[in-house]
């Protein structure tokens, strides 16, 4: 029998922009630091580092490599990840795999991203193929937006629901004092006026480019119970992976086969069968306003085509019967080695009750999932007790 | 220590060249595309997908991959988009001109489909549904730049 796994706490940098005032090594301490805190935990009390990253982005092999002794990786069994968006998500699944398999009892988790020392769209066209689609790549924009348009071709979404998408991630963002675009003012209006970057995203529908870290706390389930008054107990996890090519999964925003895959999978696990009830809270990796919408179908929350239907009933805001990305989620707050990880850390946070001013009432289950690649996904569910 | 204004940032620019090897199935499609501007995919016996790229293995049936088969250089869009995004171009370093479109494009014959720029910068008139047709360069060089764009076909 895998042991139970839970995380008894969580630390974030305030993310934004450019963090000139500190290097990689002094960015990733912050997180650490406060999630240590957080758990009440101290480092000789850590069995094993995950740490993941997504070097083409700071430019250089092993930053994790030169940052060590700010995450406390000094002689420390530790382990390196890189697999691009998901990065967090898979670092969490791979300590949660460690501690279930019974080898070590307390580990930390590390993702960190400090994208203002790159440039961020020409890192992310190494993603492609060199031979196949690099020569067309049009950084993540271009290719969220093409992805977006095969969407939209199925119909029932259009440009106000992706504006509604971007406007409720903005408010929640406001009420999160980790995030960093914070705009509690901002309109359907002024997104769907925003600079058109590649139809139909404009640049209000994309996620940000930020520098921050994020570090969790996880433990076994005898360490937990006496560590943590209300721990988030990792109940399930799951990885898939898609077709190689880009144009394998033609349709990849619309029908999303690794996401759809990894979420049923879960479901069955913890024995959800109507997720858009009985959820309380996701935390899903949307890079782009488009993109959440088309995961609300992909993850089971409303039939293909209801996706628009689903925003427009306010079914995903704060309030909502399932609030998506209470913390403003990707399209406020991207670095992207963090990003994912930053997703559980918030599902954490609910389940905790900890999220303090953007906190839903009573969440007992969260989603929380991660993107990247080409349409691979992670996923993981989060609840309150045991079983 | 340092105040956040007084932090010095160095720059640095790095130029590395690669050279890859395209392997067995990419270097058949090129050598195709190269000597007769004509397009193949691979086929798996099993599914009976035509795969573009052509590869060894199907990964939905973990099949070898059989027949070769020709694909059309005409096809229709499945997503569209006119990119007026300043970008650097990887193969160049430079920026790239703005607009210009890029489409998915599923030949006619092949199962997947693949990501080229179509010569329209009219969002009006660049649209999924749409039939395209590559523009076969008349000098080749064995690469996916032989076909040079595609374009709309009334």
């Amino acid at each position: 029998m895998p042991k139970k796994v839970a995380i008894i706490g969580t630390g974030q940098t305030k993310h934004t922009a450019r963090r000139t005032d500190v290097n990689i090594r002094e960015l990733v301490n912050e997180a650490v630091t406060r999630a240590l805190s957080d758990a009440d935990v101290r480092l000789e009390e850590i069995d094993a580092i995950m740490i993941g990253n997504m070097e083409p982005f700071e430019g250089f092999m092993f930053p994790e490599h030169w940052s060590v002794e700010g995450w406390g990786g000094y002689l420390k069994p530790s382990v390196k990840f890189n697999t691009g968006g998901t990065v967090g998500t898979t670092t969490i699944a791979a300590s949660y795999y460690y501690i279930a398999a019974g080898i070590y009892d307390t580990v930390l988790a590390i993702g960190f991203e400090k994208q203002s020392d790159g440039h961020t769209q020409t890192a992310i066209t190494t993603v492609g193929d060199p031979v196949w689609e690099r020569t067309m790549m049009a950084g993540a924009v271009g290719n969220f937006a093409l992805m977006a348009s095969t969407f939209i071709a199925e119909g029932g979404v259009t440009d106000e629901h992706a504006a509604k998408v971007a406007v409720k991630a903005r408010h929640n963002g406001a009420r999160n004092v980790n995030a960093h675009l914070q705009m509690p003012e901002l309109k359907v209006d002024d997104v769907m006026k925003s600079e058109l970057l590649s139809w139909p995203v404009r640049k209000l529908d994309m996620c940000p480019q930020s520098d921050g870290a994020v570090a969790v706390v996880l433990t076994a389930d005898h360490l937990a119970k006496k560590r943590c008054p209300r721990p988030a107990w990792i109940r399930a996890v799951t990885t898939a992976h898609e077709q190689q090519y880009m144009g394998d999964s033609p349709k990849r925003l619309a029908v999303m086969r690794s996401q759809m895959v990894a979420s049923r999978r879960l479901y069955k696990v913890v024995g959800i069968t109507n997720p858009r009830k009985e959820l309380d809270v996701a935390e899903i990796y949307e890079v782009a306003s488009w993109a959440e919408l088309a995961m609300y179908q992909n993850l089971g929350f409303c039939e293909p085509g209801e996706a628009g239907k689903l925003i427009d009933e306010g079914v995903t805001l704060m309030g909502g019967e399932l609030p998506v990305n209470p913390s403003g989620g990707v399209l406020c707050t991207n670095p992207i080695g963090a990003t994912a990880m930053i997703r559980v850390a918030e599902a954490a946070l609910q389940v905790m009750g900890k999220a303090g001013a953007h906190q839903v009432p009573n969440v007992k289950t969260a989603l929380a999932t991660g993107y990247g690649g080409n349409a691979w996904t992670d996923a993981m569910i989060l609840t309150a007790s045991t079983n | 220590m340092a105040k956040p204004d007084d932090v010095i940032r160095v720059p640095f620019l790095m130029k590395m060249e690669y050279r890859y090897a395209l392997g067995a199935y990419a270097s058949r499609f090129f050598q195709e595309l190269k000597d007769h501007g004509r397009l193949i995919g691979i086929r798996c016996p099993e599914c009976q997908r035509v795969y573009i790229p052509p590869r060894p293995v199907c990964g939905i049936c973990f099949a070898e991959t059989g027949d070769w088969v020709p694909v059309s250089n005409e096809g229709v869009l499945v997503g569209a988009t006119v990119v007026r995004l300043p970008f650097i171009d990887p193969m160049t370093g430079e920026r790239r001109p703005v607009p210009y479109g890029m489409g998915i494009i599923r030949l006619d014959g092949a199962s997947t489909a693949m990501y080229h720029f179509v010569d329209e910068t009219d969002d009006a008139k660049l649209k999924v549904g749409r039939r395209v047709k590559a523009r076969i360069r008349a000098n080749r060089q064995g690469n996916m730049r032989d076909i040079e764009c595609f374009e709309l076909v009334d």
